[in-house]
């Protein structure tokens, strides 16, 4: 940049009737944050662009066949032109619920040890290890899954549901192999873990040590005083952080589509195989695409997962942003 | 004189820090205790080894004993939830619990189970919420939320609150520092009112509330009691030079 024009001294401005003009440099400077602000607004434009080309990639199916029919729809058979998504909408919401439900329990269990009991040098240990889980990538977590968990599901935990618990719903052992909705769910637990025991650590964090104070000077418990005093206060929080985790885990592929089966069937039992629909996409992009509509099916599964993901990262977000800031006097 | 508390050589440690040298003292019974001294020098420390609230701080080593009735209060075998029921604390800052009037007040009994049913426990609210002088004000609102009061009204729900648990000792870690005038002479009252049933320990740094309540006074320096006895005598014929210096204003 040149330097022929003079800053803005004391002496041109004297006398002057009209404002004087902006420095160069501040003008570059306003320059220089608008571009850094649309910078910043890109990743915003690309949740826009992403889903309107996602709707109108879906465009020719959802015009050929009603909503309801694709969402409901039990049948997926691409040649027959049928294409319900349903199998794979149950198959991502029964992995999904089982992974948090699996998860949920003992990271709670983690994060109010963490926030309420652990010693300093226990969590200065602790939190990093379990930041460092959340780094490994999803394949290991996946080939893990095949080795460890599918067998593990196979050879003794539904030997055991199949003596026990015969005519419980949702147990029943319908198939041989371990490949199932289970082994998906456990899978998908370890990988939340994570993410859902530090949003909840946090989350007790913005609880003030006075509160807990005030209910330890009357002699209550430790257990006490979470229960009563802390708890209520960190519910909302606690339910966004598991919503948060269920958000990840409806879109976790890879890890799932090794070990859950892949079979496009309405699952009726825990122990039973499943598609859910991020593994339909992974699987399928890019094959049989002379099938007619078949493009456009899987834009429109795609739409539907990324749908839901925003809506759930959405509403978990709101409410911990507001939990976060909370400030007490 | 009666001795209700008894410190013998207590030391404090925050990580390598120092906070409290060889404290020996001694605290009569059901009268009003006052511990001054300039910021930093261990007085809050020193009221919260009474009820075990040091350990709530990471990295706390204490050495020593602290005997409340004769019995060392830090001993493995004592139950510290039944060191605190006996020995309330009123803190720095108002701390309502986010619950109800009434449910602050009824906290500390449920836990304890102390009364029979709601007959009872309604009774008891009313009885501390008078003893606390805030009935009159919120006897018509009791299930409106504690947060909702005004600070000075907070301060005395707390003082309810810890009252209800029936214990014999109060702690007040400079109870009055975040009220107005008006609400700090009401608290000082309160206070002065129950000195008969309570042996009360004040942490304060303002020498006149220290005049004013004040049965007895232990002054501490630097993490050490510089002299302790009764106010009379410390007011007006400070045996130590450094006291004399404090209560002169000198520093």
């Amino acid at each position: 940049m040149s330097q022929s024009e003079p800053i803005l001294t004391l002496e041109n401005t004297e006398g002057r009737t009209t404002r004087p003009s902006v420095a160069p440099r501040i003008r570059q400077d306003q320059r220089a944050q608008r571009i850094f602000f649309v910078i910043t607004l890109l990743p915003v434009f690309l949740i826009v662009v992403v889903t309107i080309a996602l709707l109108v990639r879906a465009w020719p199916i959802l015009q050929a066949f009603p909503l309801t029919d694709l969402l409901f729809g039990t049948v997926w058979k691409p040649s027959e032109k049928m294409f319900g998504f349903g199998p794979f909408i149950l198959g991502t919401l029964w992995v999904t619920v089982v992974g948090v439900g699996v998860a949920v329990p003992p990271c709670l269990l983690a994060a109010i040890y963490l926030a309420e009991y652990a010693h300093a040098s226990t969590r200065s240990f602790t939190k990093p290890v379990l930041d460092l889980l959340a780094a490994i990538p999803p394949v290991v977590y996946g080939v893990w899954g095949l080795l460890a968990i599918v067998p593990f599901v196979e050879d003794v935990l539904a030997p055991l549901a199949k003596r026990w618990l015969g005519g419980v719903p949702f147990l029943a052992v319908n198939q041989p192999t371990g490949f199932s909705i289970l082994a998906g769910g456990i899978v998908l637990a370890v990988m939340i873990a994570p993410l859902v025991i530090s949003v909840v650590y946090e989350i007790f964090l913005t609880v003030p040590n006075d509160l807990r104070h005030a209910s330890l000077a009357v002699g209550s418990t430790q257990w006490q005083t979470i229960r009563n005093v802390v708890l209520p206060q960190v519910t909302p929080g606690i339910v966004a952080a598991v919503v948060l985790g269920a958000s990840r885990a409806f879109g976790e592929t890879i890890a799932v589509l090794i070990v859950v089966g892949n079979v496009p069937q309405v699952p009726t039992s825990i122990f039973d195989s499943a598609y859910p629909l991020p593994a339909l996409i992974a699987n399928n992009y890019g094959d049989m695409m002379s099938i007619p509509l078949y493009d456009s099916a899987l834009m429109g599964a795609a739409l539907v997962l990324l749908v839901v993901i925003l809506i759930f990262n959405i509403l978990s977000t709101l409410v911990l942003q507001r939990m976060l800031r909370r400030k007490w006097a | 004189m009666d001795t209700h508390i008894q410190v013998k050589n207590l030391n404090v440690y925050y990580g390598k820090q120092q906070a409290l040298k060889n404290v020996n003292i001694e605290i009569p019974k059901k009268q009003i205790t006052v511990i001054m001294g300039p910021s930093g020098c261990g007085k809050t420390t020193l009221l919260k080894s009474f009820n075990r609230f040091l350990e709530l701080t990471d990295g706390t080593q204490i050495t020593g004993e602290v005997l409340v009735d004769g019995q060392n209060i830090y001993d493995r075998e004592v139950d510290v939830t039944e060191v605190r029921k006996t020995v309330g604390l009123l803190a720095q800052r108002p701390s309502p619990l986010p619950m109800s009037i009434y449910d602050n007040v009824v906290y500390g009994m449920h836990i304890h189970k102390m009364k029979k049913d709601r007959k009872e426990y309604k009774a008891a609210v009313r009885h501390y919420l008078e003893i606390a002088g805030l009935w009159d004000e919120v006897g018509k609102r009791l299930h409106d939320p504690a947060t909702g009061l005004s600070i000075g009204q907070q301060q005395r729900l707390c003082l309810a609150r810890g009252l209800a648990v029936e214990p014999e000792i109060i702690l007040g870690d400079e109870p009055t520092s975040a009220l107005d005038p008006i609400s700090s002479q009401n608290i000082e009252a309160r206070l002065l009112d129950l000195k008969q049933q309570y042996t009360t320990v004040i942490v304060t740094h303002t020498l006149r509330q220290a005049k004013r309540l004040a049965d007895h006074v232990i002054y501490m320096y630097m993490g050490e009691v510089i002299e302790a006895g009764p106010a009379k005598e410390v007011f007006t014929n400070p045996k130590h030079e450094r006291t004399r210096q404090y209560l002169e204003g000198l520093f």
